[in-house]
């Protein structure tokens, strides 16, 4: 195994313990400077990430970095400095150990880059098991708050009983296959493709991986622990930990068991649109932001589900870009809560009313937001669905289910128009608004608001750059050969 | 020059968004001075535009950039007979609306800023979406206008009914608009031309024919997904109800402008890309279409607010060019552009001039009103000639559109044509003369009494220019009709032999500019 492609995760731990060695010599009204120092570190890793090619010689090993790899390690790194920016400004509601929580932040970025190259089951367990145990902690880091501690237990039962089932999942496999490695077990699959156990195994797996993206019928933890989670921590969750769960079901969907995943269609397609129904309709009742855009992102899982049932290049790719687009508006979402948010409890929808008179930057980021998730042009969110919409179509003729799948992208599409302007109609055009005090936004939020506008537009405007990476990226996820590592090598240049 | 027209207004929006809130006439200004010069460019590209010297690919003032090259989508805008005129439409219309923002200046101070913003957003996405020459931004620029009408009656909505008449246009249009991409991804995918452009798919169909049954699959979907939007019977509900509680200026550029975007699609896409459903579909349009003009025509009898009355007309009206459209001949197709454009004016004209006299009087019932003639002459004068273009007569655009149509449409479906000839001018005249007598005759009520017209003179403007519209294309038709039957010959010719006849292919991914 080669320790040098590993190089990004390393200095991401690094940083980590680094961070909680600084914090020994900090004095403690200084200590949540500390975020500010770990986002400027991060922000080089992810300039340094440019500087790296794939690697396409590392098929059989656990540990890939190929063009998939990078497309998402670039997505985490960006999600973590603004989830570090978001965390600085959430400091003073923590009783104590800030710096903790930006290592356990460090922490589990690493189990997401490492999830994003695994290519063997037991890195994929040791990565989703990074991530989940320091979720735990994060989630109910606000020890004093009684929904915090609610929401921790929740993702520890959950996270707990779905780790069950991945590891008992990976054993069948390991124990019909003999192997651990996704093109080990690919190059077996014709022998294993008719039996139970190994089926059974798979199917374990994919409910672990299920639950890290709430997919139906293991999304129930999703809005309870979204709605009690520090601000900070359930913008990591809701983002990253999405991403992780999606890069690892496609590349077991279509690196190790291709042939499974062409026998499953109708499940894929079951699922997803139930998952989609249920998030958006779940949602149409909610007042409380976070709580909404927990049942928001069980719908979104839906729709990203409908990318991977397509089981074609453009669904994946579809995915990807997705997802980039997820990630700038989530965050944007995330941190305007984060701080509208800071005097009051509730975090109900009707806080924001008059928001637009108390800081038209947060009005602005956040209705931007809102209107990206449902799917408007000209941000990111439109051209995300569009492509999804056209990936699914694209199948239509092989099997009519996929219309049905289509038919539905549509009827969630247009249920979520009530509640996604529902918050926009609550910023601008409240009965009557409170009195208006100016919110103060500090320059490092305002930067990673900006960034999150920027990054919304450009890829709703000019899609060209994202789409042509993340079709270079989907290309990987091909069976491994030598044909297709002379393709990707060409076809490389950022 | 097109793109001009198109991001005037958009950069105007973009610029508003900087100026602080209480700087309300200067958004007025901007706002009128924008949609004013994207109108101006708009007269200069109609009256440069040559029906006979045809540029490479047929369309003039074209310009393609790439956008998303794997998917074959790029910014490619162009004019041609069909679209030089809806242009112009449309641009009048945004100037006529943003003239008439001053509705809501004095109901809503506070929020001039955010309606001015959404008003030019709109104008700037309908007049992206007539000129664009891609699948992929014809939708998008749509979808950009759709948005801040909903916005807009949810907001600065009027009447009892706002938020349920807010809640199904949304819904109505976000369905229909959703169906119809489904059917023009589904349209990108089956030509297997991997462009959106639409001249390259037209080029490429010519050659690789769609195979019928993946046509017949499509059509319906354009057809039903479109004809939400145009408000086809029985999917015609949301619009009276929306334009009822919708302020003047988005009811004006909705039911001018916007509504007329999935009837220029099925001609621009529809008809020269499926030609054998469209062929096979042509019965149920003609007979769906008489839902429009006679079921909707007597429902407007019924009507006793000013602003129904009008909505069910501009459904009815919709009937002609559907009707139009289904007789997929030269005459025919003419006359429904000619129709849509007339109709564009006509129905911007009434829904402006409805809502000055819903400001003037505060309310629109029409049998709380009366006599009014006399206190607003120019007002009455106006709307009297805006319902009288209505019914159809000689004179007014619509006059000549509708006979065309009838024309058109007479050889294939005598008997749709025969009620539809009755009901225009029948029910037609009943309802707009019936409207005119509770409005304008009789004895003044005692609340109105004290109601006069305002004396400035810059107010009667947006109505002038629409009537002129009216007028001028009315005494000389030829001004469209020249421009449109070229370009119509050419859908026509696609749609009624579906040959494989090679064309030669036309270049794309290279930047085009013709002068």
């Amino acid at each position: 195994m080669n320790y040098s492609s590993m190089m990004l995760e390393v200095a991401v731990v690094v940083l980590g313990l680094g961070l909680l060695l600084a914090d020994l010599w900090t004095p403690i009204e200084k200590k949540r400077n500390l975020g500010y120092g770990a986002a400027i570190a991060l922000a080089l890793v992810l300039i340094w990430s440019f500087q790296w090619k794939p690697v396409e010689d590392s098929l059989q090993s656990m540990y890939v970095l190929d063009g998939l790899a990078l497309f998402f390690k670039r997505l985490f790194l960006v999600s973590a400095i603004v989830v570090l920016i978001m965390s600085v400004e959430f400091a003073a509601r923590m009783e104590a150990g800030i710096s903790e929580f930006y290592a356990l932040i460090l922490f589990a970025l690493a189990g997401m880059m490492f999830s994003a190259s695994a290519n063997d089951f037991s890195l994929l367990f040791v990565s989703v098991e990074l991530i989940t145990v320091t979720f735990y902690v994060l989630t109910s880091f606000q020890r004093n708050r009684l929904a915090s501690l609610e929401a921790g237990v929740k993702y520890l039962i959950f996270g707990a009983l779905s780790s069950a089932f991945m590891v008992y999942g990976i054993a069948l496999v390991f124990g019909t296959a003999g192997k651990m490695n996704f093109a080990g077990i690919a190059a077996m699959a014709p022998q294993l493709a008719g039996n139970k156990i190994f089926l059974l195994g798979i199917l374990l797996i994919l409910v672990g991986l299920g639950f890290k993206i709430a997919a139906f019928p293991v999304q129930m933890w999703a809005p309870d622990v979204y709605q009690g989670s520090p601000t900070p921590a359930t913008a990591f969750l809701a983002v990253g930990s999405k991403a992780a769960g999606f890069v690892l079901l496609l590349r077991v969907l279509f690196t190790a068991v291709p042939e499974v995943a062409a026998h499953w269609t109708t499940l894929l397609i079951v699922i997803s649109i139930i998952t989609v129904l249920y998030g958006n309709l779940c949602a149409l009742p909610q007042r409380n932001l976070k709580r909404l855009l927990g049942y928001s992102s069980i719908a979104n899982a839906g729709y990203l589900l409908m990318g991977v049932a397509a089981l074609n290049d453009s669904g994946k790719s579809a995915i990807l870009y997705y997802l980039g687009g997820y990630v700038f508006t989530l965050l944007a979402a995330f941190t305007v809560i984060c701080v509208v948010m800071r005097e009051v409890e509730g975090e109900d929808i009707s806080a924001l009313a008059g928001l637009n008179q108390r800081s038209p930057l947060l009005a602005a980021a956040l209705s931007m937001s809102m209107v990206s998730l449902a799917g408007l042009p000209p941000l990111a969110g439109f051209f995300g669905k569009f492509l999804l919409l056209k990936a699914v179509t694209e199948q239509g003729p092989v099997n009519s289910a996929y219309y049905w799948l289509a038919a539905v992208l549509v009827i969630g599409a247009v249920i979520s128009l009530y509640y996604y302007l529902g918050v926009v109609r609550a910023i601008y055009w409240s009965k009557n608004p409170p009195k208006a005090t100016s919110i103060c936004v500090s320059w490092p939020v305002q930067i990673a608001l900006y960034g999150c506008i920027i990054g919304m537009l450009y890829l709703g405007l000019f899609p060209n750059r994202v789409v042509e990476s993340a079709n270079r990226a989907v290309a990987a996820l091909e069976r491994p050969g030598p044909m297709t590592a002379v393709a990707h090598a060409s076809g490389e240049s950022r | 020059m097109l793109t001009a027209i198109i991001l005037c207004p958009l950069i105007a929006a973009l610029l508003l968004c900087l100026v602080p809130r209480s700087f309300v006439v200067v958004m007025r200004v901007v706002a009128i001075v924008a949609t004013f010069i994207s109108m101006v460019l708009a007269i200069i590209v109609f009256w440069r535009y040559d029906g006979a010297a045809m540029g490479l690919s047929g369309f003039r003032f074209e310009q393609q950039v790439d956008w998303v090259k794997s998917l074959g989508i790029s910014y490619h805008v162009g004019v041609d007979g069909l679209n030089v005129g809806l242009i112009l439409m449309g641009a009048v219309v945004a100037f006529a609306a943003a003239c008439c923002g001053w509705e809501i200046r004095e109901r809503d101070n506070e929020r001039q800023k955010e309606f001015c913003i959404l008003l030019l957003i709109m104008s700037g996405g309908i007049l992206g979406a007539f000129a664009s020459l891609d699948l992929f931004f014809f939708y998008f620029a749509h979808e950009l206008a759709l948005i801040p009408t909903f916005i807009m009656i949810g907001v600065w909505g009027r009447g009892p009914d706002k938020n349920y008449a807010t809640f199904q246009i949304t819904l109505y249009l976000s369905v229909g608009a959703f169906i119809s991409l489904i059917g023009l991804i589904a349209l990108y995918l089956q030509s297997g031309a991997k462009t959106f452009d639409i001249v390259g798919l037209i080029a490429h169909v010519k050659q690789h024919p769609i195979p019928l049954r993946d046509q017949n699959f499509i059509f319906p979907l354009l057809l039903f997904g479109f004809g939400i939007l145009i408000s086809l019977w029985p999917f015609h509900t949301w619009a009276p109800l929306g334009y009822g509680s919708a302020p003047a200026p988005t009811a004006m550029l909705h039911a001018g402008v916007l509504k007329k975007f999935g009837l220029y699609g099925l001609i621009r896409i529809a008809l020269p890309l499926l030609p054998e459903a469209a062929q096979s579909w042509t019965n149920v349009i003609a007979w769906l279409c008489l839902g429009n003009i006679f079921y909707c025509g007597l429902v407007a009898m019924r009507q006793k607010n000013l602003n129904w009355l009008i909505g069910y007309s501009s459904v009815a009206h919709m009937g002609f060019v559907f009707l139009g459209i289904a007789s997929l001949s030269l005459i025919g197709i003419t006359g429904a552009v000619l129709v849509m454009i007339a109709h564009g004016f006509l129905a911007a004209l009434t829904f402006g001039l409805s809502g000055y006299l819903y400001q003037t009087t505060g309310t629109l019932e029409m049998d709380r009103m009366g006599g009014l003639l006399r206190k607003l002459p120019f007002l009455g004068t106006a709307l009297i000639m805006a319902m009288f273009a209505g019914c159809g007569l000689p004179g007014f655009a619509n006059f000549t559109g509708e006979v065309t149509v009838f024309f058109g449409a007479w050889k294939q479906f005598p008997l749709v044509t025969g009620i539809a000839v009755w009901s225009a001018l029948v029910i037609g005249a009943v309802y707009m003369l019936r409207a005119i007598r509770n409005i304008f005759h009789g004895p003044v009520p005692e609340q109105l009494m004290a109601v006069a017209e305002s004396t400035w003179p810059l107010r009667k403007l947006p109505y002038l220019v629409l009537l002129v519209s009216l007028l001028v294309f009315g005494f000389f038709p030829r001004l469209l009709t020249d421009k449109i039957t070229p370009s119509a010959k050419k859908i026509i010719e696609m749609a009624n032999t579906p040959s494989a006849t090679p064309v030669a292919r036309v270049e794309t991914g290279q930047v085009v500019s013709v002068p």
